[in-house]
């Protein structure tokens, strides 16, 4: 990351060239995608696994693309702003948040699965380095690790779906998988796996709680990467599937559960946290929950709704996040206890603040309000099922109004009561990110930092606020013409869904819709209002276990289920790793030996004179060597062994085996010295009889086996062997009539190669081992 | 470490013997019996006998380099000589035969191969150097 500390800000205008690209190309393609027009294109990258990288452009992939591009863009602005002082940690930041707007990219317009998987895991791992940003703060590195685990858990789910998907369809083409969707077993598995992914991504009860934790990043990821881009792509697969296979088994009803539990539980969290920025994000677990149910239902009309509120959230949301992250930067805090008042120069900040959460909370005449209204129309005409999703959103938005009221009244008025944090509660809580200026830090000079004793927060300057500006003007105009936010959800929705058509309009006359905003608001106000006895039910009604409680639950079983794997498996004792090794060793071809046809009688037992005296030699040595009470006199034995070993191959006539063999032998023998130099020099002779019964047995196991394959190999031979083909080309192709070496050095020269790079790795190792504990005499011991 | 001037003598003459034999296994390894194993296996017999007579000093004495450094180069040689046919076109490990009339040692018949075993060679003499070095040293010394 040298470049980054040399270009310092600069880094960011240079990753910004990719979403800012992406969002010209888009442009270009616009008029032709908005017309019902296909962009694709498709380079082979394994041509023999019929692997194509297959992407494809349709209206809705345009829809995400102009949200994770457009806000892209604008959060590199913002970055610029909030990232004051250049470090080589933001030079890192900047290519990273590039990689992922690459990733994200690839993700919204890849047709094939497979590819749509590495870009999946690719946003996984940059938002894992994103949130690990400050590398050397614990918590950061525990959320990013929680984040990573929890997503990269769901992706091994899902890559498990996509292969039975792509099996039971004879395709990974997200588009002809759509378009003819198969059945079966494996695909209703399949689907499962896919829709745990995207829970997990999409943070979806019971997997939310990575998306909280991940708010220790520095505000421009959060705004980029945990509202608006990455936690929407398992919302786009969903919505992808969803037409296609809303009907089979499980799906329908798992993903309203899953969707209506998280908005409503999201909703009710975010009434609670003092940090703006939890508050946030809550706020956006619950907003998520909001669209798994309408992308996921697979309706027309909800899917329409669906679309509406894709865009909506990502530009009134994104904007909070901006605001917030203001209002760090400017006051050094977040904490509703302690912000403000915000006074002269703070106006704009509150209007764009203001405008996006009355989106969120879908105030007419604003995006939110729009893609609000089309999810109840969607819902208030069915049955029985459709009442009870539809009192599920009711609810879910009535807290929804309730938090974005926490929210204006924290920056629009005094700070809220209550008893003043702790400093080092503060510290915890506010997690400054890296590379801002410290200049009213709550976090480094806590002392300092009462309320009370601050100077008032400086206004923002008009270049930092302008990107949450343009998303907030975004939100008020896409409201106050309709037809515009119709004709773009139309094009995506109408992608997913050919029956779906988007009718967007602020007034639908005096229906069943309008009674439940009305509804809705009255209720969210109530909420508010009564925000004291709200606090004490939800205190004591709040489940126990809480998300993250789990999480370090499950990671703790982990960790306890591998220490006891490894305790039984690697108890440290190595006669037993021995025993284990030589027995597997002998038992599993043994067993294959004694099953088939494999005694091809008994061999000439002594083929000539000359072998007796090797022979004498080897088994005297064995026998001499395992009788031994001294380790150097077993050492010597076993050289006798081996000298036996060399004198055989003489007699057999093999002399560059005898004479490798030899020296080997003398060599082992010496170094078996060295390393016996350290050890006692008697074996120890206590081991209990039932042990020493034990190894006998296992001992004269591999002695069977190896006298019982010596035999029968020979005999087992179905193919001519190759040797009389090195033996004749030996000559003639390598110029050599040591057949021997010529096999070492050129016919099997690459084995050789690899014989010695192992050899070499273990003088390595070997010294390495040996030098383990100690230094170099030359650098401790001089004076 | 006491030493005997009769093993020294006798060591310091046949090191050097031992060693032109490990040179002749190397060499002549492609027409008869020997090779780079064979023959880096008795060179580290060779520097055995050194450790005998004179401990660990005398084996770093019999070496200008460090054992790893010899251990690189012997990996590096097989390994380059193992693609260089690559870069001229041909199969990985091809040898070429070549034949010289050299002053004083009349016909040379040698192949390419024979590179690739020095290298074999330099590896397996930096893999005994290595291993006295690492288990060679005096365990009173070390706990001293």
């Amino acid at each position: 990351m040298v470049g980054g500390r040399r270009l310092g800000r600069r880094a960011l205008l240079l990753a910004g060239v990719g979403p800012a690209a992406a969002v010209g190309w888009a442009l270009g393609q616009a008029g032709d995608v908005l017309d019902g027009g296909v962009v694709t294109e498709r380079t082979q990258w394994v041509g023999e696994l019929g692997l194509a990288v297959d992407l494809r452009l349709d209206g809705f992939g345009l829809l995400m693309l102009a949200l994770v591009s457009g806000i892209g863009v604008l959060v590199f602005a913002y970055a610029w702003r909030y990232f004051g002082s250049p470090s080589a940690a933001l030079g890192r930041l900047a290519g990273l948040l590039g990689l992922f707007a690459g990733a994200m990219f690839g993700l919204v317009v890849a047709d094939n699965l497979l590819v749509l998987y590495v870009c999946w895991e690719l946003t996984s791992i940059t938002s894992y380095l994103l949130i690990g940003n400050a590398d050397r703060d614990p918590e950061a590195r525990s959320a990013a690790l929680h984040a990573l685990l929890v997503t990269g858990a769901g992706g091994l789910a899902m890559l498990g779906g996509f292969v039975l998907l792509g099996q039971a369809a004879g395709t990974y083409r997200l588009s002809a998988l759509v378009a003819d969707p198969p059945a079966g077993g494996t695909v209703t598995a399949g689907l499962v796996l896919v829709l745990v992914g995207a829970f997990t991504k999409s943070a979806q009860y019971p997997f939310h709680s990575w998306l909280p934790a991940a708010m220790v990043a520095p505000t421009p990821i959060s705004a980029y990467l945990h509202s608006a881009a990455m936690v929407k792509a398992g919302v786009y697969l969903i919505a992808r599937l969803a037409p296609a296979f809303a009907a089979v088994g499980p799906w329908r009803p798992l993903v309203a559960t899953v969707g209506l539990v998280t908005m409503v539980a999201g909703g009710l969290r975010a009434l609670r946290p003092t940090d703006l920025k939890q508050l946030l994000a809550f706020g956006t677990v619950s907003q998520l929950g909001f669209l798994v149910v309408l992308v996921g239902v697979g309706r027309p009309e909800a899917t329409v709704a669906g679309c509406a509120l894709l865009l909506a959230h990502g530009l009134f949301k994104a904007a909070l996040f901006m605001v917030v992250g203001i209002v760090d930067h400017q006051a050094g805090t977040r904490d509703v206890r302690e912000i403000g008042p915000l006074g002269a120069g703070w106006g704009p900040t509150k209007a764009v603040a203001v405008v996006a959460a009355a989106s969120m909370a879908g105030l007419p005449p604003l995006a939110g309000f729009l893609s609000k209204e089309a999810a109840y129309e969607a819902f208030v005409h069915g049955g029985t099922g459709d009442r009870v999703i539809l009192a599920g959103l009711v609810v879910g938005s009535m807290l929804t109004v309730a938090y974005s009221l926490r929210f204006v009244a924290a920056l629009v008025r005094a700070p809220e009561p209550g008893p003043r944090p702790e400093a080092a509660e503060r510290v915890g809580a506010n997690g400054r990110p890296e590379g801002e200026p410290a200049t009213s830090s709550a976090s480094s000079t806590p002392a300092a930092a009462a309320p009370a004793e601050r100077a008032p927060a400086p206004a923002p300057a008009g270049g930092f606020l302008a990107p949450a500006a343009v998303l907030a003007a975004a939100t008020f105009v896409l409201g106050v013409a309709p037809s515009l936010l119709s004709e773009l959800v139309d094009a995506g929705a109408h992608t997913l869904d050919a029956a779906a058509h988007a009718h967007l309009r602020l007034w639908h006359g005096v229906t069943a819709t309008l009674g439940l905003t009305a509804l809705t608001l009255a209720g969210g106000a109530l909420l508010y209002a009564a925000r004291r006895p709200v606090a004490t039910v939800q205190a004591v009604l709040a489940p126990q276990p809480t998300g993250a409680d789990v999480y370090q639950a499950v990671l703790r079983g982990v960790t306890r289920t591998a220490d006891m794997v490894t305790g039984v498996a690697q108890p440290g004792s190595l006669p037993l790793y021995i025993s284990v090794i030589v027995l597997t060793a002998a038992l599993v071809p043994g067993a294959g030996l004694v099953l088939g046809t494999w005694w091809p009688g008994w061999p000439d037992v002594i083929g000539e004179i000359a072998y007796l005296p090797a022979v004498g030699l080897l088994v005297g040595g064995a026998v001499a060597s395992a009788l031994a009470t001294r380790r150097f006199t077993a050492a010597l034995l076993l050289g006798v062994v081996g000298y036996g070993m060399a004198l055989l191959f003489v007699v057999l006539g093999a002399p560059d085996l005898a004479l490798t063999q030899f020296a080997i032998e003398t060599l082992s023998v010496v170094l078996f010295l060295l390393v016996l130099r350290r050890l006692p020099d008697r074996f120890e002779r206590r081991t209990p009889v039932p042990r020493q019964l034990v190894r006998a047995g296992v001992a004269a196991t591999v002695a069977a086996f190896v006298f019982v394959l010596a035999i029968a190999a020979p005999a087992a031979r179905t193919d001519a062997p190759v040797s009389g083909e090195m033996v004749e080309r030996a000559e003639p192709d390598a110029g050599g009539r040591n057949v021997v070496n010529v096999i070492l050095v050129d016919m099997r020269g690459l084995d050789t190669l690899g014989e010695i790079t192992v050899l070499a790795t273990a003088a390595v190792g070997a010294t390495a081992v040996a030098r383990v504990g100690r230094r170099p005499r030359s650098e401790t011991e001089e004076p | 470490m006491r030493r005997s001037l009769i093993v020294d003598t006798s060591v310091h003459f046949i090191f050097y013997s031992v060693l032109v034999l490990s040179l002749y296994l190397l060499f002549a390894g492609h027409n008869q019996p020997g090779g780079g194993f064979v023959g880096g296996l008795v060179a580290g017999a060779a520097v055995g006998l050194r450790y005998i007579a004179g401990g660990i000093d005398a084996v770093r004495e019999a070496s200008p380099v460090r054992p790893w450094t010899i251990l690189g180069v012997g990996l590096l040689i097989a390994a380059v000589t193992a693609a260089v046919p690559l870069a001229l076109g041909e199969a990985l490990f091809e040898s070429a035969v070549v034949d010289w009339r050299l002053p004083g040692l009349g016909e040379v018949h040698a192949t390419t191969a024979l590179i690739f075993d020095i290298g074999v060679y330099f590896v397996v003499v930096g893999l005994m150097l290595m291993v006295f070095e690492a288990f060679g040293d005096d365990p009173e010394e070390v706990q001293r």
